[in-house]
């Protein structure tokens, strides 16, 4: 594709992919039962299961502390997968009629970003009401919620555009699985989503922080339980830093992506 | 009307430094036309339309869509063409509306101009009833439709249909044929049709370009690009084979008849435009005392004249899909390394 047309950002044009990612979303109802009640099992099991030997300082129940952990994990699997998304486009030739419109790269990147956000923190929100369902005390900080739903947002916006950068440079989905065991399990794994992220071995110590989805975590821990690692200020700074770094990497890639 | 909607000169387009996909074509479309470009798989005619519709980077020469330089205007090329591409570009998703209310919102149209336009183009391609229903739902056919309509939204001078109707059964064919006409004609559209099916450059088209290995090997209207060929062969049977003979001295030196033969009991004439020199040629058969038994006309196809400029069949298409496949094992190849 040639040239942008017009820098300036077209509001239509990221309404309207906003708009359409909204539609598909609310359409695709069994994925979204499907991913719900998987993570929700998560929860449940690990939750009530671990719960039984493992006690962490200052929380009266495991399952109280892995809730964010699980709603962190929801958010990051619907945000990637949601940035992916475009790949699937590329295949079945929706993306042709988005890239031959005079439509600035950068605010399509924009519309796909906020209507993937936006549905992931829907799905993560939901299954924080779920963990409150099973007795996640999540109402206790009403302030809080607010501030987590904000995080959460953020966190999303990052990962989706992270998935369309991924997405930019595949041509074909078959390399669905070596993405999801190369980056999403670990960034999973190592955000302590199971474990508390202090105490931990040296090497871990270090795999741990430079996961951006771990201050998503701790940042959900703190406004929703009251517990973290770090303060707020730092979680929030690190992941609109990570949000800023992915946008503009996705940006990047996309414009070069090839129809 | 006969400004130039379409200018192209030495147009090309060079893969991997080596592979020739265009090579220096250059044709115009006047305005209101119906251009054919015809070709079999392979010969470029996609990678032609991908460079107009500012796709695709031209590796040299240049072009003018309405008016406005594809590679400096690109975005003023986009907003004046519209584009039904080879392969299916439906969200499927989507009902029939919304597809058409994405695009018209992606090219900035007013809610009024919209609401109007959808209603419009869904009439156009006769969709109006389904067009409430996810496009998972519609058949081959109606998603054809649905994209054309998609592609006049936005009220294009010039549509670009690329194979519209590749893959589709005969019936459907005939729809989209009338449409793609309608169209032409009510929105006074100039359209490019990019096809290897010769029934439908001889069907739809005013003018056609016959393409091959990325070259403009014959220009013209359909039917005298056929009469380029040497024109219409009457062939007259007489009831009594010996009689023959005597045709030959009536027809020989008419200055309307190219070309005289008998063979096998058949009286040949090469003429122009022979549906309307029948009557005339029976009457002359008759004054000679010949009595006729049958009459046959052969018209020559554009097969014929593909055959004639290229020394192939359009349909023999083994070789342009071997090289198609090398061109594009290397694109990839090129991309992933």
């Amino acid at each position: 594709m040639l040239a942008e047309g017009g820098k300036k950002m077209n509001f239509e044009a990221i309404y309207v992919i906003w708009l359409r990612e909204l539609k598909r979303y609310t359409r695709a109802r069994s994925n979204i039962i499907g991913s719900l009640a998987q993570n929700f099992f998560w929860l449940a099991i690990f939750g009530f299961g671990l719960g039984a030997s493992v006690m962490i300082p200052g929380l009266d129940n495991y399952i109280i502390f892995l809730a964010p952990g699980i709603v962190g994990m929801t958010l990051l699997f619907s945000s990637i997968f949601s940035g992916i998304g475009v790949v699937w486009d590329k295949q079945f030739g929706f993306l042709k009629e988005i890239l031959v419109a005079p439509v600035p790269r950068s605010s399509i990147m924009l519309g796909k970003t906020l209507g993937g956000a936006t549905t992931s923190t829907f799905q993560a929100f939901i299954m924080l009401l779920l963990a409150g369902l099973i007795g996640v005390p999540i109402f206790a900080n009403p302030m809080g919620i607010g501030i987590a739903v904000v995080i959460m947002f953020i966190t999303a916006c990052a990962f989706v555009a992270l998935g369309v950068a991924i997405a930019s440079t595949m041509r074909d989905p078959h390399g669905f699985q070596l993405i999801m065991n190369f980056i999403v399990m670990p960034l999973f794994l190592l955000s302590g989503a199971f474990f508390p992220v202090t105490n931990l071995p040296g090497w871990l110590q270090v795999l741990v922080l430079f996961d951006p989805l771990t201050y998503c975590v701790d940042g959900l821990r703190n406004t929703v339980i009251g517990v973290s690692a770090f303060p707020l200020t730092i979680t929030i700074s690190v992941l609109i830093g990570f949000m800023i770094a992915t946008l503009l990497l996705g940006s990047i890639l996309f414009r070069k992506t090839e129809i | 009307m006969m400004e130039n909607v379409i200018e192209v000169r030495d147009l090309t387009k060079i893969f991997d430094k080596t592979i020739k996909a265009v090579d220096q074509i250059s044709f115009e479309i006047k305005q209101g036309e119906i251009y054919g470009l015809l070709g079999p798989n392979g010969a470029g005619k996609t990678t032609t339309i991908s460079m107009l519709a500012t796709i695709l980077k031209p590796t040299n020469g240049s072009a003018r869509v309405c008016g406005h330089d594809i590679i400096k205007d690109c975005d003023k090329v986009r907003r004046c063409i519209g584009i039904v591409f080879q392969d299916p570009s439906l969200d499927d998703r989507l009902t029939g509306k919304e597809n058409l209310d994405f695009h018209a919102r992606m090219y900035g149209l007013k809610r009024d101009v919209r609401k109007k336009r959808i209603d419009e183009v869904l009439a156009i391609v006769d969709l109006t009833e389904p067009a409430n229903r996810l496009v998972e739902t519609y058949s081959g056919g109606m998603k054809r439709r649905l994209e054309i309509a998609r592609g006049l939204m936005h009220y294009p001078q010039v549509l670009f249909l690329d194979e519209p109707t590749l893959g589709l059964d005969p019936q459907s064919r005939r729809a989209i044929w009338t449409h793609i006409e309608r169209l032409n004609k009510e929105e006074d559209v100039t359209i490019m049709l990019l096809t290897h099916y010769l029934e439908e450059a001889d069907h739809l088209c005013d003018r056609i370009a016959i393409i091959d290995h990325g070259q403009i090997v014959a220009s013209n209207d359909p039917k005298a690009l056929k009469n380029e060929l040497g024109g219409d062969i009457i062939q007259l049977k007489p009831t009594d084979d010996n009689l023959i003979e005597n045709l030959l001295g009536p027809f020989k030196g008419l200055e309307w008849v190219r070309n005289v033969t008998h063979i096998d009991g058949t009286f040949n004439l090469v003429v122009d435009h022979g549906e309307k020199r029948i009557p005339k040629v029976l009457e002359i058969a008759k004054n000679a005392g010949v009595d006729i038994f049958s009459v046959g006309l052969n018209k020559p196809t554009l097969d014929d004249v593909f055959l004639y400029h290229t020394g192939r069949r359009i349909r023999d298409e083994r070789g342009d899909k071997a090289v198609m496949f090398k061109t594009m094992m290397r694109a990839r190849a090129r991309r992933r390394g």
